[in-house]
């Protein structure tokens, strides 16, 4: 079981998601974005950070990095991958998922904690949450503004494609708990088959209660427990 | 022509006239002893960097005879004044790099950039001593927010903090800002950094071993900045906004992320002996300091420095200031394992000199010689003055005058009681901290909007709390009393949230110390530093001065900023500073004496900057800080908050409202029975004071270590749980606070103002 985390020249999370990886008691490797093999990986996940500097659009360049052809197969492939901040910026922009993250509707970098309500729960990476759960934690964007057509938004809700959404601390969905301005409060989402999932808000920032939070734990041990499944099968 | 040492001007070089010297800012005597330092002329390209660093910025010449007067050792600093960055030990074989440093000329003319550069400046000198950045703070000052320039600078240098520290992915964990008119024209930006390392891997600025390689990292050299540091030494006037846009950097906080990178993985790999960034005035000062530091010399050829722009001539290559360069010192032999990991990070590394037996600051043009200096006289040769000083007449009139009409307020005191929580110096910071990515890393303990920033040291349950303080108002009024009560409200910070006070790093930003009522200000305030730091064993380990903080005459009000560093050795005892549970206990530690002067009262509700500001009981503040840590260390506080800005009316408000949101929050009932006029006894910023709550089971405990201690501890009132209010009783007075209002007034003024005058 071996968790690949795709380092950009500018990722700045990648630390923390190969901690988060191993709390969850999985095993993790940074892979260099210029290498073009992902080896034996069970799972990728892209962090978050600046991946190019991002003076572009977020991601925009960091889809052209020698390894991103080797990402885009294996999620084509079924492979579990996950994209958090800028990592979901980058999958949106390598056309594994659908959409774009466009500017906060602040039109300001916003660095604060938020609240999302779980509404998947039988995917590989929410396994160990609860539909309905609302959990905490923190986000740190400029680009988070989820944006979709309205047949791709709609394609979305129908599949139930949409794995969290902004809400206020009892679950509500308001747009006053919309840190953004996300069509229909998304804060997160798969593609189709279900094995590529993309999300704003920081899992692995809230992952010991020292922190202030543990509710993006059951993110990584629900993605190490589907590992360790699928390696029994 | 030769003029010795095989050093000729260049073709095309001005001639060397008193003129020519007087525009570098070099005064006749110094250009005197700049000849015997020579024995000769000097060139044009050798006056330029004697400008440079004799410049006040680089040469410390108006400061540093004073500065020699602060304390600067305990067992526990590793590396004190003089280094890219202080070093103490924190535990466990950590080490911890910090320094605090001015961008306010830059920022003044160019705030995105000039804020932006600030943070990428700091950065590299906390780097480039082996230590990852783990935390940022800053300390800003403006004018009012009423003035839409003031909006414009407040919004750029925010916005230029954000997207600089955000990109290099460094979370920012406090700080401190205040408005008010004094910082009409000339605001203060100054930028904090802290990083971890083992204590094994610290690395210094030198260029020891001759014939080792100098090469140059990072970015291209190109014509921006020149002259930075020189002036950064001249006080702004009238139209400057324009006039100085060239001498300001432009930052590209991507490129720093590769250099941190590719740094932090030199300085592992062995490959490499010293380094030092290109700050202030370049080329110049990281080589003659590095060869000044170890004595040895530097030789380099600057047609090898890898530019921008074709033509530039060796005066411009060593004065620039562009950014995100490193000058690295690499064992001989290593080059090519040094430009190997530089590639892997996409960054370019040029050979372009090495390290010689001669002592000098040896400059060549494609072999031909174009400066050649004594390094140390270069680096620690700069003329020093001790000017007279002598407090101002104005200051001196508004320090004495009668402020006891004050005490009424006009409107009555819930008018007043609002009036200063939605002040926009007491109210919430929120609108600027979210800009500030808080979380990245994943160790921040304690974000910002508490009394001090804690970031856990990886791979331990310790911590390392920060905190940035200076009151202008009460350093204006009362310099000695001012810097002392910087250092007292730093450390206080500090210690609220469980943390033992350990060292500071100082940003002292004053006006034109040619002038005898500056002088006055920065001499008090060094002497009240040094009582202070000397007191609480808080040595300082480096920092910054910024002089010339003036615009047609006008100076900022003296503002020595403390960035104060505590180490806490169990983070389970993290004291915060909200009240917790309904029925807890609530207890005022220290004594109050209702001192009005300099208030934010006065200023919020009578517009006034006038009266004796709080002076410091250095020996019962330290106590206090002593027993507050006592106490967090027994588990037995619930919250622990000082009290500043803003008085009690500040203090119970915070706590009371705790973070942001919505509906969040307890109430509290609180009753004063001292014999103070109301204003004096809730806004009165008296030092040596802290609110801590306990649970009622640990009442007695509280109370005891208070008696250990000697400490005053008398109980005010109780936490009254969600939804209720803060109310408080006086002996004459009665206030019920809805913590809707409170909500509306603290978190809302800073975004109202922002958010709708736009």
């Amino acid at each position: 079981m071996n968790v690949a985390v795709i380092t950009f020249p500018g990722s700045n999370c990648d630390q923390d998601c190969v901690r988060s990886v191993e709390l969850a008691s999985g095993s993790a490797r940074y892979v260099w974005h210029r290498e073009v093999s992902l080896g034996d990986s069970d799972a990728v996940i892209v962090p978050g950070g600046f991946a190019h500097g991002d003076y572009l659009r977020p991601g925009a360049i960091a889809r052209f990095s020698p390894i991103m052809d080797a990402v885009i197969d294996f999620g084509r492939g079924g492979g579990l991958v996950i994209g958090i901040c800028n990592g979901f910026q980058v999958l949106c922009e390598a056309g594994l998922l659908p959409g774009a993250l466009l500017r906060n509707r602040s039109l300001r970098f916003q660095s604060h904690d938020c609240f999302m309500r779980v509404e998947r729960a039988d995917t590989p990476y929410t396994g160990d949450y609860r539909v309905g759960q609302v959990i905490g934690m923190p986000l740190s964007h400029a680009d988070g503004n989820y944006y979709a057509d309205p047949d791709t938004l709609a394609a979305l809700e129908a599949e139930g494609r949409v794995v969290f959404r902004y809400c206020d601390a009892d679950g509500t969905v308001t747009q006053e708990a919309n840190p953004n301005g996300s069509l229909n409060s998304i804060a997160g989402i798969a593609n189709a088959q279900g094995n590529v999932l993309g999300m704003m808000p920081h899992p692995d920032r809230a992952i010991e209660a020292v922190l202030g939070s543990m509710d993006g734990l059951p993110l990584f041990t629900s993605l190490v427990g589907a590992l360790a499944r699928a390696e029994v099968a | 022509m030769s003029t010795g040492n095989g050093v000729a001007p260049r073709p095309g070089d001005p001639p060397i006239t008193p003129e020519l010297v007087d525009e570098h800012g070099l005064s006749p005597d110094e250009f005197a002893q700049v000849r015997r330092i020579l024995g000769r002329d000097p060139t044009f390209t050798e006056l330029g960097v004697f400008s440079a660093m004799w410049s006040e910025h680089c040469g410390y010449k108006n400061s540093k005879r004073l500065l020699r007067l602060l304390p600067t050792q305990a067992p526990w600093v590793i590396q004190g004044p003089g280094e890219n960055a202080g070093v103490i030990d924190v535990g466990e074989g950590n080490a911890l790099a910090f320094k605090i440093e001015s961008h306010n000329h830059p920022s003044a003319v160019e705030p995105y950039q000039g804020a932006a550069t600030g943070i990428g400046g700091i950065l590299r000198d906390v780097f480039t001593m082996g230590a990852r950045p783990v935390a940022t703070l800053n300390s800003l000052h403006f004018g009012d927010l009423d003035r839409p320039r003031v909006r414009y600078l407040f919004g750029g240098v925010v916005k230029g903090i954000g997207d600089y520290g955000n990109c290099v992915g460094i979370p920012s964990t406090g700080g401190e800002v205040y408005f008010d008119r004094g910082y009409e024209e000339n605001p203060i930006v100054n930028a904090m950094c802290l990083g971890l390392m083992r204590t094994e891997d610290l690395i210094r600025g030198t260029a020891e071993g001759v014939g080792n390689t100098l090469m140059a990292v990072g970015a291209r050299t190109g014509r921006d900045g020149i002259h930075g540091a020189t002036f950064a030494s001249e006080e702004l006037s009238e139209g400057d906004d324009e006039a100085s846009r060239p001498q300001v950097q432009v930052g590209d906080p991507f490129t720093e992320k590769l250099l941190l990178e590719a740094s932090l993985e030199l300085i592992a790999s062995g490959h490499i002996v010293g380094i030092q960034d290109m700050g202030a005035a370049g080329l110049t000062s990281s080589g003659s300091e590095m060869a000044g530091r170890s004595g040895t010399g530097v030789e380099m050829d600057v047609a090898l420095v890898p530019v921008r722009e074709d033509g530039m001539t060796p005066y411009e290559i060593l004065l620039s200031e562009s950014q995100e360069r490193m000058l690295v010192v690499a064992a001989a032999g290593r080059e090519d394992a040094v430009r190997e990991i530089l590639e892997k990070w996409e960054l370019e590394a040029a050979t372009i000199g090495s390290v010689t037996a001669s002592g000098t600051f040896r400059v060549l043009e494609d072999g031909v010689v174009v400066a050649d200096i004594p390094a140390l006289p270069l680096t620690e040769g700069c003329p020093t003055y001790e000017r007279p000083g002598e407090e101002g007449d104005e200051v001196h009139a508004l320090r004495t005058m009668d402020i006891s009409p004050c005490a009424e307020p006009p409107a009555g005191l819930r008018d007043a009681f609002l009036r200063v929580v939605g002040s926009p110096n007491v109210a919430s910071k929120q609108w600027v901290y979210e800009q500030y990515d808080t979380t990245v890393r994943a160790n921040s303990i304690e974000r910002p909007g508490g009394d001090a920033g804690v970031i856990r040291i990886p791979g331990t349950n310790r911590g390392v709390a920060a905190s940035t303080d200076c009151n202008g108002r009460h350093t204006y009024l009362n310099p000695r009393a001012g810097a002392m009560g910087a250092v007292a409200e730093a450390a206080r910070n500090v210690a609220c949230t469980g943390a033992v006070p350990m060292a500071i790093t100082n940003c002292l930003n004053f006006g034109s110390p040619l002038k005898t009522h500056i002088m006055y200000q920065f001499r008090e305030a060094v002497l009240g530093m040094r009582d202070a730091c000397a007191h609480f064993e808080t040595p300082v380990t480096g920092g910054n001065v910024s002089f010339y903080n003036e615009t047609d005459g006008k100076a900022v009000y003296p503002t020595p900023v403390i960035g104060m560093i505590g180490v806490i050795g169990n983070l389970d005892t993290i004291v915060r500073h909200a009240f917790r549970d309904a029925g807890d206990a609530i207890f005022l530690l220290g004594t109050n004496t209702g001192e009005l002067g300099g208030s934010e009262y006065l200023y919020a509700v009578h517009d006034l900057v006038a009266g004796e500001p709080p002076g410091v009981d250095l020996a019962a503040e330290r106590t206090l800080q002593r027993c507050v840590l006592a106490m967090a260390a027994s588990r037995v506080l619930s919250s622990a908050h000082d009290v500043a800005s803003g008085g009690l009316a500040a203090t119970l408000t915070e706590s009371c409202l705790g973070r942001p949101r919505k509906g969040g929050g307890v109430g509290a009932a609180v009753r004063f029975e001292d014999a103070l006029p109301d204003t004096a006894l809730l806004f009165g910023e008296d030092q040596g004071r802290v609110v801590v709550s306990c649970t009622p089971g640990d009442e007695e405990q509280v109370r005891r270590l208070a008696v250990d201690f000697g400490v005053p501890c008398t109980r005010i009132g109780t936490v009254t749980g969600a939804g209720s209010a803060l109310r408080i009783e006086t002996v004459s007075s009665a206030l019920r606070l809805e913590l809707d209002v409170l909500r509306e007034r603290y978190f809302g003024a800073i975004p109202g103002i922002m958010n709708e005058a736009g």
